[in-house]
């Protein structure tokens, strides 16, 4: 998702911010996972920005999609060429206004990027879990997000807010906790991957898994299967635009030449992109937590986990307010994914609204700036913390 | 904010305090929003334009983005006081479907329509031979979203034949951008504007 990341062209920011973490689970008290594997410990990576209010009432979680991260807004160092991922969304003034909310994001069980993942220490071993470590459930990851908001003494959050494998996190918080989220906004998202996701998702993992350089997992000290994770992410980067974007960005405009070479290069910029994203993501990511992630967003069908099959009676659940958003161009996760997702709210006489934007951009439109998204945000927080507001 | 248009006025007058309150095809969420905040109702809507439910949403209304016909069919039974559908039956392919739908979900339902059988339409056909193009009914005839032309006659008619009971009436004249009004209550089929029924089970 990095390569949409850029500076608010108004310049406004939420600054300096600071990657922190928080460890738990030992020895004695596990971390028990839904596969019934224990682990331990546990340390997430996360960011805040804003302030938190003396009741503790203006906090919004935001959950990042498959391979992002902790720094959704701002800046590690005034150097800092980049700011973070959801950098025009998140600031004073914004669609999720820092001056009045209090923002964490957390980094994912199972990622790589500050929290405890398969490039972790396994303490058993001394040497990185690889794939001794256990798969994880999106449930298995907002458990561990919920241990941190114990920690940073936050009882009920005013909003859980994600896109994408985000989004699901976002839904799952809603079932589980139902008691410790006051509103939602789940973007272009879904209950549960359809085949198509789980194909694409599939032969991501299998270019990975067919890497000579990927060794069953156990690769850390030793060359990375970066062909492998390139692949894979192309793959994926291809699910998350759409028919129209990619004719609108590219057609079959050749890369910096005027007529085909008949060779196997990058001749067309549709390919040079691919692969210029593909490198890129090998420099930040690890090959092991894109299997376990996908394999995790893959596993997660809220019916079946919480409704023995039936979505009503999964939201059956919720109290939170929900705002729920999709696209008319992601084909990953289409329209009516959104729309079955709203009709077992609206059976359950939740307060939903639901609004598809037309957006060319496929399913990353919701990363990419849009004022009608800001829009949608703004206005539901402001409803959700009027009402919140003690009387 | 804005005083609330003259017909929808007479609407939330009908609407009690603190009622759960469905409005099928709520615009930009006008008249939900001046009962939330005036009456304290719970509110939902459902508009299909995009651009429309973006304000609704922006103005911190609940609103679900879909066609009334079939976005009406999840919600529970007896989900809501009252549902209202704002100036467009004349618009819904099935309006018999459409109001005991609502009557499913909503104790007691209001529909509003502009008046067909106004006097200026009336002359309007009779004298120059052509669809009439009013004010309330401002659309040529190959570009009106208004399938159903209809007058207060008519919807008395329907309603006795269609099973549905008559709970209040109001049938109005507006003028000054429709802001203004009053209640007609001499000859209303021909000089009423607009007409509102609040109906009822049988």
């Amino acid at each position: 998702m990095s390569e949409y990341i850029g500076h608010d062209h108004n310049g406004t920011t939420v600054g300096q911010v600071e990657k922190q973490f928080f460890t738990f689970a030992g020895k004695e008290d596990p971390f028990l996972l839904e596969s019934g594997a224990e682990i331990h410990p546990v340390t997430l990576a996360y960011e805040t920005c804003g302030i938190l209010n003396e009741d503790r009432s203006n906090a919004v979680l935001i959950l990042h999609a498959l391979s992002g991260d902790s720094h959704v807004a701002g800046y590690y160092t005034p150097e800092d060429p980049k700011p973070g991922w959801w950098d025009i969304m998140v600031g004073p003034g914004k669609g999720i206004d820092t001056d009045r909310y209090f923002v964490i994001c957390t980094n994912i069980l199972g990622s790589c990027m500050g929290s405890t993942g398969p490039a972790s220490v396994n303490p058993k071993t001394g040497i990185p879990y690889g794939t001794d470590f256990p798969l994880i459930t999106i449930g298995d990851m907002v458990r561990a997000q919920k241990m941190l908001m114990d920690h940073l003494g936050i009882q009920k959050l005013l909003a859980v807010v994600g896109g994408s494998v985000g989004g699901m996190q976002v839904l799952e918080w809603c079932v589980r906790y139902p008691d410790n989220v006051a509103s939602a906004v789940a973007l272009a998202t879904t209950c549960r991957h359809s085949a198509l996701a789980i194909a694409f998702n599939e032969v991501a993992r299998q270019s990975i898994m067919a890497d000579p350089n990927w060794c069953s997992g156990h690769y850390y000290g030793k060359a990375k299967p970066g062909m492998g994770l390139a692949i894979a992410r192309m793959i994926g980067h291809i699910t998350y635009l759409s028919d129209e974007s990619m004719r609108l960005k590219f057609g079959r405009r050749l890369q910096n030449k005027s007529a085909l070479s008949f060779e196997f290069g990058a001749e067309f910029q549709v390919e040079s992109y691919l692969q210029y994203q593909g490198r890129k993501f090998i420099e930040r990511f690890d090959a092991n937590s894109f299997l376990y992630i996908t394999k995790a967003a893959d596993y997660f069908d809220l019916a079946r986990e919480h409704g023995k099959g039936s979505l009503v009676k999964a939201f059956s659940k919720c109290r939170a307010r929900f705002l729920v958003v999709s696209y008319t161009s992601d084909w990953l996760y289409p329209t009516y994914q959104s729309r079955e997702m709203v009709k077992a709210m609206k059976k359950n006489n939740l307060d939903v609204s639901f609004c598809e934007i037309q957006a060319q951009w496929g399913h990353d439109a919701f990363l990419l700036p849009n004022d009608k998204l800001d829009h949608l945000m703004k206005g539901f927080l402001n409803r959700v913390a009027h009402e919140s507001a003690p009387v | 904010m804005n005083p609330l248009r003259y017909d929808l006025q007479i609407i939330a007058s009908w609407i009690a305090p603190a009622a759960k309150v469905l409005e099928l095809g709520c615009g930009e969420g006008d008249l939900l929003l001046w009962l939330r905040q005036n009456r304290q109702v719970k509110e939902r809507g459902i508009e299909i334009k995009e651009s429309k439910v973006v304000k609704c949403i922006e103005k911190g209304i609940s609103v679900l983005q879909g066609d009334i016909n079939t976005e009406i069919m999840d919600y529970p039974d007896q989900a809501f006081d009252f549902a209202i559908c704002s100036q467009t039956l004349q618009q819904v392919y099935d309006p018999v479907f459409l109001i005991q739908s609502m009557l499913r979900v909503a104790d007691q339902c209001v529909v509003s329509f502009p008046n067909f059988g106004h006097y200026k339409t009336r002359i309007q056909l009779m004298f120059t031979g052509c669809a009439p193009v009013t004010k309330e009914l401002p659309y040529e005839w190959y570009d009106t979203p208004n399938i159903r032309v209809l007058s207060l006659r008519d919807f008395e008619n329907f309603t006795r034949q269609a099973g549905f009971r008559i709970l209040k009436k109001a049938a109005i004249n507006t003028k000054n951008h429709q802001m203004e009004g009053k209640i007609v209550t001499f000859l209303p089929n021909l000089s009423a504007t607009y007409g509102i029924f609040l109906i009822g089970h049988q």
